[in-house]
């Protein structure tokens, strides 16, 4: 199983086949909020793919080298949160100080990802299927391009669907949530390609 | 067993301390801007505040106001303020309230914009003049069964300066619907000369959260925050005919300004028209007729949209759309002034425009 291809395996996976937003519908919070407006989705997105990847090798160097050794590993979910809040946090503060162009683009953003449970949901994962540290990188990373990948396409559509005549009860989250169902149906046809899990 | 208990919680706390002390030290180093200079209206004023925080708050700390009515989320869009040098970019959570030509101007949200350099602001002169009051309840007085009368003393400061037709900012402390302190804009019903109290007429709307607090909690002799005038519903320096609309709570500034004519002795030709549905939402009828014979040229015109059958009332019927179209002349040349909800106002402004009079001579006061 573990070839040298394994990373690049999970890498893909976690974009198609595995989606976090399509496949384990996490992150939907933010994802329902901002698609409406393309250009906060590219923002979004970019800050999703950023935290996620970061987070993820961070969690993973304090799960393995703080909480396994003392036989800690119930206590992940509490201590995961803060440290993505805190990075999160601390990611903020030093886009907002070092360039207004990105602060406005990206920074804007990230209080929004804190308490993304997409985020949470990575690390999570990684323990579960016992990543190694460079398999973990790329896991975080996957699984944010593709939650950048859903909430871009939901953006698109959501922007052709402005000019449509949606049923009185369906508009907003409704209709949605009715696409992400569809696009997770066509997701779906990557799985014979390769899975994970 | 108990020595496991410690382990884990030195562990976790290790790395909440850990986390906690990396946090202070980048507050302290990368978020901290030290003092920077706010240059308002071109040296009128000049005040240095800590870097760092949004506009709004550092200059309320300041002691000037600006208008907002979600006390700076970014929700209501009220808290604009032109920035003439420095500031960067226009942020995302802004755009939504800016159009064009603000964008040009790079006037910004002041609660989103955070100061980080030196800056130079432009402001109306008459945002100088606003004060945080506090105030304490003189009077209450049901006006209808859903409007109140509220008149607060003011404490301190004692006294309040304010063109006829502004409004203030009336601050809901934390109660059963709120769990934070919020503020509510509503007009000034006194008038100006009578600096030392300020009169609100406020309805009761279903779970509002303002208007709930004062007809269900206040009580006479509570203290109550408000901050302001603010404003430019006010009447023009003309001899122009007048014409007053107003519905329901429209009534405040309105009977404001009229208390200011007879105070100045303007005399003005006013016609003033007021919509209510039936005799119940009626009031200040008395007010109103006192006031007929002291101004020299003034007319009230209550109207009622659905007066009881076989009822005693006497007055216009119909809604007042129609009353206006039927009182005013083709070709008036009338300055109008209206205040009540939104679609009252714009139902009223095409009628007064179909009479002739020209759109920039029409004021409204748009409850939202």
């Amino acid at each position: 199983m573990e070839s040298n291809w394994y990373p690049l395996a999970v890498f893909f996976a976690a974009v198609f086949t595995n989606n976090i937003l399509l496949a384990n519908y996490l992150g939907m919070c933010s994802f329902l909020s901002i698609a409406k407006e393309l250009k906060a989705s590219v923002g979004l997105g970019m800050a999703v793919t950023f935290v996620m990847a970061v987070t993820t090798v961070l969690n993973w160097m304090v799960y393995t080298y703080l909480l396994v050794p003392f036989g800690l590993e119930y206590l992940r979910f509490i201590v995961f949160i803060i440290v993505i809040a805190a990075f999160v946090q601390l990611v903020e503060m030093i886009i907002e100080r070092v360039s207004d162009g990105l602060y406005a683009a990206l920074g804007i953003f990230l209080p929004l990802i804190t308490v993304n449970c997409a985020i949470l949901g990575t690390s999570l994962f990684m323990v579960i299927r016992d990543y190694s540290l460079i398999v973990s990188f790329f896991f975080g990373l996957g699984s944010g391009l593709g939650w950048f990948l859903a909430i871009l396409a939901m953006a698109g559509i959501l922007q052709k669907l402005k000019k449509a005549r949606i049923p009185k009860g369906l508009e907003g989250a409704g209709i949605t949530l009715v696409i992400t169902g569809i696009m997770a149906l066509a997701f779906m046809g990557f799985a014979g390609i390769l899975m994970i899990g | 067993m108990i020595a496991s208990l410690v382990v884990s919680v030195a562990i976790v706390s290790s790395v909440a301390v850990f986390l906690a002390l990396l946090m202070v030290i980048a507050d302290a180093t990368i978020a901290n801007y030290g003092d920077v200079q706010i240059d308002v209206n071109e040296g009128t004023k000049d005040l240095t505040v800590k870097g760092g925080q949004p506009l709004l708050k550092a200059l309320g700390d300041q002691g000037i106001f600006i208008p907002s009515a979600c006390g700076g989320r970014g929700s209501c869009g009220l808290c604009k303020v032109q920035v003439v040098k420095g500031g960067g970019q226009v942020l995302p959570t802004e755009l939504p309230w800016l159009n064009e030509q603000e964008q040009q101007d790079n006037v910004r949200l002041s609660c989103q914009f955070k100061v980080k350099e030196d800056i130079s602001i432009k402001i109306p002169e008459e945002l100088f003049l606003v004060k945080q009051y506090v105030t304490k309840v003189e009077r209450l007085r049901d006006l209808t069964y859903d409007i109140k009368e509220v008149t607060l003393a003011l404490v301190d400061p004692p006294e309040i300066k304010s063109k006829a037709g502004q409004y203030i900012q009336f601050q809901v402390p934390e109660y059963e619907l709120t769990d934070e302190a919020v503020y509510r804009a509503y007009s000034i019903s006194s008038a100006p000369s009578d600096s030392r109290r300020v009169e609100l007429e406020i309805r009761l709307v279903p779970n509002g959260i303002c208007t709930t607090y004062v007809h269900k909690y206040l009580k006479e002799g509570d203290e109550v925050i408000i901050n302001g005038p603010y404003g430019d519903f006010f009447l023009s320096d003309t001899d122009a005919e007048t014409i007053c609309i107003a519905g329901g709570s429209g009534m405040a500034p309105i009977k404001a300004i009229l208390l200011d004519m007879l105070d100045k002795g303007i005399s003005r030709k006013t016609r003033y028209f007021f919509g209510a549905r039936t005799e119940a939402d009626l009031f200040l009828l008395d007010e109103m007729k006192e006031l007929e014979q002291k101004l020299p040229d003034f007319t009230f015109i209550p109207a009622l949209s659905n007066p009881e059958e076989g009822g005693s009332w006497k007055g216009e019927t119909g809604l007042i759309t129609d009353v206006v179209a039927r009182y005013v002349d083709e070709g008036t040349a009338a300055e109008s002034y209206l205040c009540g909800s939104p679609g009252m106002i714009d139902a009223c402004i095409k009628v007064l425009i179909s009479k002739g009079i020209p759109e920039e001579k029409i004021f409204y006061d748009k409850f939202s």
